[in-house]
């Protein structure tokens, strides 16, 4: 389970971007072919962030669809899995979106 | 019990030098804690309980209170600050600087990665017997716990150190560089690094390597690649390992191969036994043909 040390990265890094401001959300983006469960994320958040200036911060996960390009045709469509096959019959496809592990912003009180 | 993350003093990662016999307990790496043990937390409840109200009622009801809102609440304006931060930057800054540091002493990095029991120190013991007079070669281990698969390592006179991960489900690039400092590899030499088994986040975490190579036994089944597509991605060779048992299995092997083509059209699959030794030159020349690649640079 390796959202737990995501987890501990991303109250690390709001930790130190805060000082001692006290965080009152925090927001993320996680894309759907991510290999990150955004509930578990949620699991490990409030025990990560206790007694810490994130505790009883509102987490906020907004997941992001999934998009590939072909590397042949150039055309994008989206993407459930990270294969697929392109119009033009290639699987030569590069992911453009869905892999996202972004913190994207923290409101501070 | 650390009740921040769940870790016992057991479970901190380690490194166990086997040349020298020492053993190191990780300071600074991702899992360092940044939160601190020392419960210094103060329960002086201060506040009083002196109930001063007066229970005169002489209330008068006539209506002409003025709700004059001039009290401020004092509620500090929450401010939205962006970050745009990569979770997993800092890894990756760790990693980029191994990477350099490969580059600079002209080590070839390998990244050997499997789930468990697919047979990545049966296949390293046999690839080190084969190639260590050709080229010097040092392994970092890395397994939760034991230094067993290092013990196996050392018995081929090779240089090799032990990292357990402790609670932890994979290398992260600060454990490889703490491992490094121990290893102490040559220049010139090839360094592999034999990941904790795991499909999954092993694929997440850079260590610098020059490339991952994925071992996939045939006992596994033929979906591995689909099932678990982030690893097959990142790998630039799928060696498809045990067989020697292909007539006794119910593996599909085109599929297999149509499977892990699907998710990376550029992964290069090549088909061994680490028992019988079959195939294993293919394998070999890869390598090769790396540090060919690394001379040529």
């Amino acid at each position: 389970m390796h959202e737990l040390g995501i987890t501990q990265n991303i109250v690390s890094i709001v930790s130190e971007k805060a000082g001692n401001q006290k965080i009152k959300r925090v927001k993320l983006e996680i894309g759907k072919l991510s290999a990150i469960m955004p509930d578990a994320i949620r699991f490990c958040f409030d025990i990560c962030a206790e007694g810490t200036v994130l505790a009883g911060a509102i987490l906020e996960i907004d997941e992001i669809d999934g998009r590939g390009q072909c590397n042949i045709c150039g055309a994008q469509m989206p993407l459930t899995l990270l294969a697929g096959i392109c119009a033009c019959g290639t699987n030569d496809i590069k992911c453009i979106a869905g892999e996202e592990l972004l913190i994207k912003e923290m409101e501070v009180v | 019990m650390c009740a921040t993350c769940g870790c016992s003093d057991s479970a901190e990662p380690k490194i166990v030098n086997l040349q020298t016999g020492k053993t190191l307990t990780l300071q600074g790496v991702e899992h360092s804690h940044d939160h601190e043990h020392g419960h210094g937390h103060e329960h002086s409840h201060d506040h009083e309980h002196s109930h001063d109200h007066e229970h005169g009622h002489d209330h008068e009801h006539g209506h002409d209170h003025e709700h004059s809102h001039d009290h401020s609440h004092e509620h500090p304006q929450s401010r939205v600050i962006s970050l745009e931060e990569q979770v997993l930057a800092k890894n990756d800054l760790k990693a980029e600087r191994n990477r350099g540091w490969f580059e600079g002493s002209n080590i070839l990095a390998l990244n050997l990665v499997s789930s468990p029991g697919a047979g990545k120190t049966t296949l390293l013991e046999r690839t080190i017997k084969d190639l260590q007079n050709e080229f010097s070669i040092g392994v970092i281990e890395g397994d939760q716990a034991t230094i067993n698969d290092a013990e196996r390592i050392a018995r081929t006179g090779c240089r090799v150190v032990q990292i357990n991960t402790g609670a932890g489900c994979h290398l992260d690039a600060q454990m490889l560089a703490n491992g490094l400092e121990q290893l102490k590899p040559e220049r010139d030499s090839v360094v592999f690094i034999e990941n904790v088994g795991n499909l999954v986040c092993p694929a997440l975490f850079d260590l610098g390597e020059k490339s991952k190579v994925t071992i996939l036994s045939i006992t596994e089944g033929e979906d591995k690649p689909v099932k678990y597509p982030h690893m097959f991605r990142a790998s630039a060779v799928l060696l498809l390992n045990k067989m020697d048992l292909f007539p006794h299995l119910n593996f599909d092997l085109e599929a297999c191969k149509k499977y892990a083509l699907s998710v990376n059209s550029k992964i290069k699959i090549i088909e061994v036994s680490a028992q019988t030794g079959s195939g294993l030159e293919l394998w070999y020349d890869w390598v090769r043909q790396q540090i060919k690649s690394r001379q040529s640079r």
